[in-house]
Order: C-alpha cells, then structure tokens, then sequence
C-alpha cells in the first residue's frame, strides 16, 4: 500500500479504460465463475452427504430461481448503465396484492395478470423518473424499495395468506415426474433463452451495451436511449411482480414481507457473474452462473453445517472480490503495459525539415 | 543552439522526454528549455504531442523515459500538486472548474489563505479572488459559484487560478480559444507584466500572429517528435507553418473541384436559447461548407440540434426538401443526414466496444434479419469500411482505445459512411490526428463532395477551412456574422467576424 | 417552492452577484423547507393531541433522532465526496454489542464509548481504503461490507444479548437523562453535529470534500490529495457509526446480532432529503440531520394522531423520491436561469 500511494495515476482517471477485464490475459471473468460452478458441483457430489439426492437438487434449483428469474432483466439493466433496487419490494407487493385479492374472492385468473400488470406499473415508476427526470437510478429506487414494501404492508398489513388453490401450490413446489426439475425451472428456462437471445444478439442487446458504454456516444449513434431504458425497467418491473406470484406459491404464503432483500441475492450473482456494474460489459451466461453458484453455495454451506450467518459472510466478500479482481487485475495489467512500453527503446523520430 | 541566458540553468526543462499511451506514441524524446523572463511558444498541430508535453510538466504524466528538471536539478513531479508546489501553473484548453463551488474558491481550492488554528480565511479568499479580477480588468464576482458561466469566463477563472500563486513558470494551452480581442488583449498584457518581474512562459495557440505578438523562442512538435527550437526573430509565419505541417500544403489539403447541385440541407432561423439564435443557411450537393468561429460560438451546439442530439426552441431544418423533426437522431439518419462529433472519445466512439462493434452501431437495419442480428452481415460490413478507409488494426475484436487518434477518427467516419449519407456534418474532424491522416481525411472529404454529399466541416484550423470549404459561415456569440464566399474568406476576413469586429453581424 | 424563488429573483434588478444569491437562496430555501415542514407537521400534531409537545414528548422527540442524525451527518460526509456507504448498519451494531459487551464484562463506560468509535473507524477504514484504492464502486463495494460486518457481527453474537441489566446504571442513566428537556445524548449529537459543519465550511480538508464530489478530475489536477480525503470522510463516518452504536446502548440497553438491520435506507433517506445530493458536491450536515429529524418525527407523529404504522415505511419512501424529484427540478432550472444570465452578461459586456 505505501507503494500505491506514492505514485500517480498512470492515465487520467477519467480517461479511458483499457478493454477486458480478463483473468491473466485468456481466461475470461465469466467462463471462470461457469467452471467454478461446475467444480463446485462436482465436488458437492462427490464429497456432501445428501447433497446429490434428487430432492437436495430441486431445493437447490427452486431457492434459486426467484433469483434467477429477477437476474434476467437485472443483467440487461446493469449493462446499460442503470441498476433497480426495488425488486425485492415489487415481488412483495405483487405478494402481498395477490393475497388481498385472493382474500377479496377473486379468482386466481384474474389476479396473477393482475399482478403483473403492477409490476409493469412499478418499472414505469421507476423508469419514468430516470428517464424523464434525469435521477440516478440508484436514489430512485431505493425510494422506490421502500414506497413499494410500504404500500405492500399497507395493502396486507401483517397477516399471511395462504390459502391459494392447490394445483397452483403444486406448481410453485413441485417437480417434474419424480426428477431433481422443479416445475417452475421450465418456463424459466424458456424466459432465460429468449433473455439471451435479446441481450446477445438482436439491435436492442447491441444497444444495451453501447448505451451502458457510453451513453452520449450511443445517443450520436442514433440509438433512444430513454425508451430503451424505460422498457428495461418496465421489464425489470414485470419480472419481478412475476417472481412475488411465484414466490407466494412456492412458499405458500403471501406475506407483505416476502422476498426482503432479494435485491441483494440478485445483485450479487450479476456482478459476480462478471457482469461490469459501470456497465456495458457482461453476459447473461456469467450472471446467471453467478446466481447458481451463490445458490450453490449456500446450500452446500448449510449441508455442512455452516451457519447462515457465516453464509453472509462468504457472500459479501465474494462480491467485494468481483468488482475487486477485474479492476486490480486491469491495473496490474497497465502497469506491466507501461513497464513494457518503458523498456521499449523509443521509435525513430521523423527527419527535421 | 544558443540560449537565451546561457549563464542560468532552464527554470524548467524537458530532456530527452517520451511517453506513450498504448500503441501511440505521443512525445518521442522531446527536448524544451523554459528561462526566466522569456515567452516561449510551443507549435505543432492538432495531436503533434503538446497536450502530453505539457501534462508532463504539469505533473499528471510521468515520462517513460527523459527527465523533468527544474533549476537544472532533476526532479520528479508525483502529481499535480508537486508541479504547482515547484511553481508551474497550468492553464489547461479544457478549463477544470468545481461548479458547485464559488468562483474565489475555486481559484484557491486546495491552499486557501488561513487564520488561527487553521481556519480557511473566507474573507481574504474573497479579497484576494477580487483583487485578481481587477487585476485582470473582467468583471466576475468572487461569490458567484462556478455553475453556469460561459467558457470565456471560466477560461478567465482559470487565468485568474494561475495568477494566484505568483507561478515562476506559467503553462497556457490554448487560453485564448475562446476570447474576444479585447480579452486577449487584456491577457497579454498581464502576461507581459509577469514575464517582466522573471516568469518563464510557455503559450500554446493555433494563431500565429498571437505567437510572433508574445513570445521570443518557439518549439515546434510534430508527431510527437522535436522539429525545431529557435528564436522567433526572423522567423515568417509560413516558415512556421512548413515546420508544423512537414510537407506541402497542396498535398495537405488536396481540394477537388465539385459539381454543386441542389440545397441537401436547408436550415431557417434555428434558435436554442441561451446558446444560438436566428441561424440560417443551406448547403448543397457537392459543396463543402465550413463552420469558422471561436470556441463557444456555438458551432456545435447548432450542429448537435440539427442532428436532434439536443433539442431546438425555434425554427426549422429541412433536408433535400423535407422537413426534420427536432431532437430525433433516429429520424435525421433515416433523412440521410451523419454527425461526425466533435469530441470522438466521448461522442463519437463506444471507447471500451470493438472496431467492428462500433461501426455496426449505425447499421443494425442491414445486419440483421427479423430482429436478430447476423454476424457474417456484421463481420462483412465493418470490414468493408474498415478496409476502405484503411484503418490500420490489428483483430476487429479489439477495443477501439487500442487505437491512435487517427485511426478512431477513421472508424468513426467509417460508421457515418456506411449509413450512405447525403447529408455529412463534420465538427473538427481532425482534432489530435496525426499530419498524415489528416491528409487523408481531406481527399476523402474531398472525394465524397465530388460523388455529391453535401458536407458541413466545423473547424478551428483556419487554414483547413480556408483550404477546403467552397463557402465559409462564420459564428459570433451564438449568431452567423459572416457568409463568405471562397474568394472572400481570408484569414483576416474569417477573424473579423468571428471577433465580433465584422460589419456583417448586424 | 420552485416557483416563489423564480418570481421573487424576477421581481430583483439583474445585479451583478443576482445569481449567487439565486443559489444562495435555493440552498438556504431548501434547508429551511425542511425544517418549515417539520415545524407545521408538529404544531398540527400537537393541535390534535395535546399531550404531544409534553416535556417527556419533546425529550422522546429529541432522543429518537439522535442516533440518526449522528449516522446521517457521517454518511453526508461520504455522500458528498460522490460515494456513499450502506455499511453503516452493520457498524452501528457491531459497535453496540462490542461497547455492551466489555461493559457488561465490568468496564469503564468512557472505555466504551471509545472502544465503539475505534471499532466504528477501523471498518470505515477499511471501506476507504477499498474505494480510494481499489477504485471500485461505493455501492458494491459497502453492500459486501455491510453483508460481511453484519455476517462478522452474527457469528461473534450468536443468540447472545446485552440487556439493561448488565449495564452500569450510569451509562444508561447517561442515554436516557438530560439538562431539563434536553437529553444528553442531544447535547452530544448537537457538538458533533457542530463540530463537523465547522469542519466542512471552515478547513481546507472539509472544503476539498466539496471539491472532489463537484469534480473529481479537476480536483486531482488542483492538487487534493483525493484518495486521503474519501479515506477521511469514510473514517470519520464510520466513527460516527461506531458512536451511534454506543448511544444505542445507553438508550436502548439492549443488543442483539439484529441491531441495526436495514438502517443504511433509512439513513440514505435522510440525508438526501435533507438536501445533500448524490451526485456529489452539494448539500450540508446540517440538512442532512434536519432531514434525519424529520424521519424520525414522521415516526412518531403517525401514531400520536391515530395513523397505523404500516404508513411509515410508504411515506419514507415517498419522501425521499419527492425529496430528489424536487431537487432535480430546481436544479435545472437554476441552470437554465445562470446560462440564460451568463449570456446575457456576456453579450452585454462585449455590447
């Protein structure tokens, strides 16, 4: 450290960054954070009592969705720049409007398109004052986090609801034949195809990332930046009133409090999946390996049991590392560059005239 | 090579200095000797290396190779604060003001007079803030915050920071970019004053009668390399000029003869308030118009509104006939209208994406099908423009920082050519590229009048729009002072106007 | 607001220093909105109860913003600089069980508190030290810390829990008494709260705050040490958690693994409605404990006049995006207004 602090920066800081944030040069952040996934697998297999059993695996895949599903259009919006932090209280208060609702009589039908449409109503919320007023995401929605979970406990205040129907329930908790698939895992993963389709390789993808790369550049490219922003907090508002419903389901309980700090679970696995939380760097295929790990992870943690609190210990430091490695990594990088270019003997200068 | 004061060491020198960022070499073994009581210019064109040169003496960069020496010692400057603690002051292009702060803060951020226990002395900070107004004869108010004022007024702020600390050696880059003549005139003299009382002087500006009016030596920098350092007595402008450009200016600006037709771009009384008014003016198939004026003349501003990348209060735009709705970048493309931007790094190219993500940026329509994109359609095209303009890269999969200023500026004409437009805005298209690709960024401006485009080239290079433009309009203060026709625009003519001097503003 | 600030400066003669007094204004008219807000939501309250302003109201008033006013004076600190930490939480709750358990082991109550503000320091520092030095997000980066010290915190408390009862009488008679209707622990708040304004406003250290949130390029060519600074302010707001915490225990007496929890949004809240921008280089401490103040009035004024607390957390919320929409709004109009008078001026002068 006192090393660091003696010298300047090398290039202004406001300058440009050098491109990659790889791992010694080949290996990319994201391929890293999929083979440790499937180490970790492996080894889980191998070496945890009842980890391998059919039953374990869908716990596993069932806790994590919620997550995943949320990570999906949290990926997208990171990469453009922006992040939300009120997904956690949209899936409660979609939650808890469910279960109103469902106390009021009304059919489950009419409630869950109900719901979603809240949710599109809560990313317009927040979409609209980025967007329009020109706020910075992040102190829009932690205003918004804490309205939503607010009119959530208003809406439901602390009763618990759930009395849904039965073959709903079984679809939030059940499996597939007698498999390690939850039921919810399919549409997911139909959800998390078409997400990577958008994101990797249609214009509205390209843009996302030129826009989180540079804003203004993008604009002077023509690109409409507020319209694609708003549609992904308008995406991110959906997902996430879906996940409330889901989250009612597979718990069997809408409570106002449901899905409380789910922002954090969410936003951990993206950046730790190497997705770059200044933006415009990233791929869905790492955020959602990042979430599975984190998954991963606590249940294997709790198999051998690790207690929960440790748990939030290994899940902060690992996002403290994976904002830290890429960028001490680059440093590294630079400085090993400017040694080189320093060694290098300084090219011929053109003849005076 | 005889010194001005052989028997004292340089106040401030340079030996044998190189710096490089990545694959440009920006100072290649430099060499410069700043004496007390001397003005030295510094020449050199658009990415000759001054910036870095001066960054360095500043303290923000470190050489990679030479040495920084001051009174003859050599020393080592960590940062900014080092330089200023040795007594160069900095007058960067670009003023650094905290808007949030009030302008007499701004002046002593960092080392403001103090009282008892330590205190910031408020008062006297004001005071001494007032008295380098008056001194400098500008009309600013100390408690006024830095938010809001014009680029003049806080170049003025910027002087002013200089100023304070009574600096033995004084770096100005470029400070009169944006001054009327009554201002310039007014910074000479207080620069002439501290020379007298011992200061050492380095001046940067693209007008030359500014450096024969100031200063006694001149250096001349090209393609990061030392041409020449030598007193200014007996030295012509075009001997200058032939130092700078390092060929002739023939093959500099190789303008071919267009066949004009039709108006392409039609703008009428165009106003953003506060910032332009009242602009009009077309420019036709074939015909290279240039947009002269100072910095903050409001040049771009009407170029970024034409575009839609900012919004309009009043007027209309109109291209080949029909009308532009404003602040719609998507709908001017499909008009057939580019704007190539004038700060590339920031405007004009996605630093961190790839070569050929960056000139696809424009062209998703042709690269993909029903909606998803193709990737032999995009390889093709961005190596297609890549190849035509003959940016010189090595993976298409590289990071477009990778490049040297050139070759940005190349892939972002590559991005507005491969749209085919009919209408091209350029604003300074050849900012800090080197002599050879500005050559090249000529003929090809050239070349695309003659197939027709109709070209608006924004430019603080004189000599480039006196060269290049068919017609020349001129901005004062937010509004056209001056049509001129080739024949008509002359160096003396183009500044008459763009000082408010001209007769024609009214 | 808006609109009675634009009119008043139209009714004025364009003098030179017009603007100046523009922005004066507005900041000035921001800070005393707040606390015209807070005065007219008590009188009303007390109109509709009674029993509201008592001298046991005012003190519970006065007590229950302490804690918050000295965790939001810190993170204006940081806010400021154009970073921000949302460990505070978790520092606040380490700090409290560290300070309860070595009292309840039978020590010195100052020892105590000191022991909480270094403890309090030492995790600020290291949040410094991460965002100075690894350059790396303020959000991310005290969202880890705040995972990690609230993980650090629960494994060392376990189900463990400082009561009252294992607490000197003193230190809690400390949280709870005071000079008439001034609890101490106000007292306390009120000179650090002092202490930092003077800091801020009258030394250099406080003044390059400013400099580097407004810009943080310029600030580095001008020469701010600006990695020592960002290390300063998330110190002293650490340490300022690390208090909070030892107030909390001499008020509360009782701590458990939970302390804490969630208080990093309520603390946010605060400081941005009092007025201190995240966008770095504005705002003041003293609106930022107004802000604070206001919060936990809200509190406790919702069940005085009958109102369920389930409101609460809503109209936090509320509070807060109206707080920031306001403030953008007076903003640009600010800037349109001196871009309108630079030019203005300038034509005028080069007339």
């Amino acid at each position: 450290m006192p090393d660091t602090t003696v010298k300047p920066p090398a290039a202004p800081a406001t300058g440009s960054r050098r491109p990659g944030p790889r791992l010694s040069g080949a290996i990319r952040w994201d391929t890293a954070v999929g083979t440790l996934l499937v180490v970790l697998l492996i080894c889980s297999f191998s070496f945890v009592d009842n980890f391998g059993n059919a039953l374990n695996i869908s716990f596993l895949i069932g806790n994590a969705l919620p997550v995943a599903l949320i990570a999906l259009p949290m990926t997208a919006l990171v990469v453009a720049g922006e992040i939300d932090l009120s997904v956690g209280s949209t899936a409660g208060l979609s939650g808890a409007v469910m279960g109103a609702l469902w106390n009021d009589g009304l059919a489950i039908q009419v409630i869950i398109p109900l719901c979603v449409l809240l949710g599109v109503v809560c990313g317009l919320i927040n979409g609209l004052l980025v967007t329009r007023l020109g706020l910075p995401s992040l102190a829009v929605t932690i205003g918004t986090m804490a309205a939503f979970r607010g009119v959530a406990q208003i809406v439901l205040g602390s009763n618990s609801v759930t009395d849904f129907p039965q073959q709903y329930l079984d679809f939030g908790s059940g499996r597939i034949g007698g498999t390690f698939i939850p039921d919810a895992a399919v549409p997911w993963a139909v959800l998390a195809l078409v997400a990577v389709l958008v994101l990797h390789a249609t214009p509205v993808g390209r843009s996302l990332f030129a826009v989180g790369a540079s804003q203004q550049a993008a604009r002077f490219a023509g690109i409409r930046v507020k319209r694609l922003k708003l549609s992904m907090f308008v995406a991110t508002g959906t997902v996430s009133a879906l996940t409330g419903v889901f989250w009612a389901l597979h718990y069997a309980s809408a409570r106002y409090d449901n899905a409380t700090g789910l922002e954090l679970s969410v936003i951990a696995g993206v950046l730790l999946g190497g997705v770059d939380f200044d933006g415009g760097k990233g791929t869905l295929g790492g955020a959602i390996a990042g979430v599975f790990l984190l998954g991963a992870l606590q249940n294997v943690m709790s198999l051998v049991n690790v207690s929960a609190q440790s748990q939030i210990v290994v899940t902060g430091a690992l996002l403290v590392i994976s904002v830290l490695a890429p960028r001490v990594g680059r440093q590294v990088a630079q400085a090993r560059a400017r040694r080189n270019a320093a060694e290098d003997p300084p090219p011929a200068a053109p003849p005076p005239s | 090579m005889t010194q001005a004061a052989p028997e004292t060491p340089p106040v401030l020198a340079l030996e044998g200095v190189s710096k490089s960022f990545g694959a440009v070499h920006a100072l290649r073994g430099v060499s410069l000797r700043l004496h007390a009581g001397e003005a030295h210019a510094l020449a050199g064109e658009n990415g000759a290396g001054k910036s870095t040169l001066i960054k360095t003496l500043a303290g923000v960069h470190r050489p990679d190779t030479g040495v920084v020496l001051l009174d003859g010692e050599p020393v080592e400057f960590h940062g900014p604060a080092d330089a200023r603690d040795a007594g160069v002051a900095v007058i960067y292009q670009e003023p650094t003001l905290f808007p949030d702060l009030s302008v007499a803060e701004n002046i002593f951020v960092g080392r403001q007079p103090r009282r008892s226990f330590g205190r910031v002395d408020h008062r006297a900070v004001r005071q001494a803030a007032a008295d380098l107004f008056r001194r400098l004869g500008v009309a600013l108010e100390p408690d006024q915050p830095a938010r809001g004022l014009s680029i003049a007024d806080q170049q003025l702020v910027e002087i002013a920071k200089a100023l304070s600390f009574d600096a033995r050696v004084l770096v100005m880059d470029e400070p009169t970019a944006a001054l009327t003549g009554s201002e310039v005139a007014r910074l000479f003299g207080v620069v002439r004053a501290l020379r007298e009382q011992g200061a050492a002087v380095l001046f940067i500006s693209h007008r030359l009668d500014e450096v024969f009016a100031l200063c006694q030596r001149v250096t001349t920098l090209r393609d990061g390399a030392l041409i020449a350092s030598e007193p200014v007595d007996g030295l012509t402008e075009d001997d200058l000029v032939r130092r700078m450009v390092g060929r002739d200016l023939d093959e500099l600006y190789p303008k071919q003869d267009a066949k004009i037709g039709g108006v392409a771009l039609s703008v009428r009384r165009l106003t953003r308030e506060g910032v332009f008014t009242d602009v009009s003016f077309d420019v036709r198939h074939g015909e290279i118009v240039g947009l002269a004026g100072l910095v903050g003349a409001g040049r771009s501003e009407v170029a970024r509104a034409v575009f839609g990348v900012d919004r309009w209060d009043g007027g209309e735009v109109e291209v080949d006939g029909r009308p532009l709705p404003p602040g719609a970048p998507s709908l001017a493309m499909a008009a057939g209208l580019a704007l190539v931007p004038e700060d590339r790094r920031a405007e004009g190219l996605v630093m961190d994406m790839s070569i050929e993500r960056n000139i696809n940026l424009t062209g998703f329509a042709s690269t993909s099908r029903a909606g998803v994109m193709r990737r032999g359609a995009e390889r093709s095209r961005a190596v297609d423009w890549a190849v035509r303009l003959q940016v010189k890269y090595a993976r298409l999969a590289d990071a477009v920082s990778t490049l040297s200023g050139g070759n940005q500026q190349k892939v972002v004409l590559a991005k507005w050519l491969a749209t085919d437009p009919g209408v091209l805005i350029v604003d300074e298209p050849t900012r800090g590229i080197d002599v050879g690709t500005k050559a090249e960024v000529h003929r090809l401006l050239s070349q695309l009048a003659a197939d027709g485009v109709a070209v608006l080239m924004i430019s603080s290079d004189l000599p480039e729009v006196l060269a290049m433009a068919d017609r020349v309009l001129v901005m004062h203060e937010g509004r056209l002072a001056a049509d001129l026709t080739r024949a008509e625009a002359t160096e003396e003519s183009v500044m008459a106007a763009a000082t408010g001097r001209g007769r024609s503003a009214a | 607001m808006t609109v009675t600030t634009d009119q008043e400066h139209r009714a004025r003669p364009a003098g030179g220093s017009g603007s100046r007094k523009l922005l004066d204004t507005v900041l000035k008219v921001r800070e005393l909105a707040i606390g015209a807000v807070l005065v007219v939501m008590l009188l009303a309250t007390q109109l509709d109860n009674s029993d509201f302003l008592s001298q046991q109201g005012i003190k519970d008033l006065l007590l229950n913003a302490t804690i918050l006013v000295l965790v939001a004076v810190g993170q204006a600190m940081v806010v400021i600089t154009r970073n921000v930490d949302l460990s505070v939480g978790s520092t606040l709750g380490i700090s409290a069980f560290a300070a309860g358990d070595y009292l309840s082991g039978g020590g010195n109550p100052l020892v105590a508190v000191v022991l909480a503000v270094l403890l309090g320091a030492a995790l600020g520092a290291v949040n410094g030290l991460l965002v100075s030095l690894g350059r790396v997000p303020a959000l991310v980066v005290t969202l880890g810390t705040l995972y990690i010290i609230r993980g650090l915190d629960s494994v060392w408390v376990g189900s463990r829990q400082i009561t009252a009862s294992q607490l000197p009488s003193g230190f809690a008679g400390f949280g709870h008494d005071g000079l008439s209707v001034i609890p101490y622990l106000a007292l306390l708040t009120a000179a650090v709260l002092v202490c930092v304004a003077y800091y801020l406003r009258a030394y250099r250290g406080g003044r390059d705050l400013y400099a580097l949130g407004s810009n943080p390029e310029a600030a580095r060519l001008a020469g701010v040490p600006v990695r020592r600074r960002i290390l300063t302010a998330y110190v002293v707001c650490g340490a300022l958690a690390g208090l909070a915490g030892a107030l909390y225990l001499a008020r509360f007496g009782n701590v458990d693994s939970g302390t804490g929890t969630g208080y990093e949004l309520t603390v946010v809240s605060a400081v941005v409605v009092g007025g201190v921008a995240f966008t770095g280089g504005s705002g003041t401490v003293y609106g930022a404990a107004l802000g604070a103040l206001l919060l936990t009035s809200i509190n406790s004024v919702l069940p005085s006049i009958g109102v369920s607390s389930v409101w609460v957390q809503a109209i936090d919320g509320f509070l807060l995006l109206l707080a920031i929409a306001v403030d953008r709004v007076v903003a640009l109009r600010v800037a349109d207004l001196l871009r309108k008078r630079a030019a203005e001026t300038r034509s005028a002068r080069h007339a």
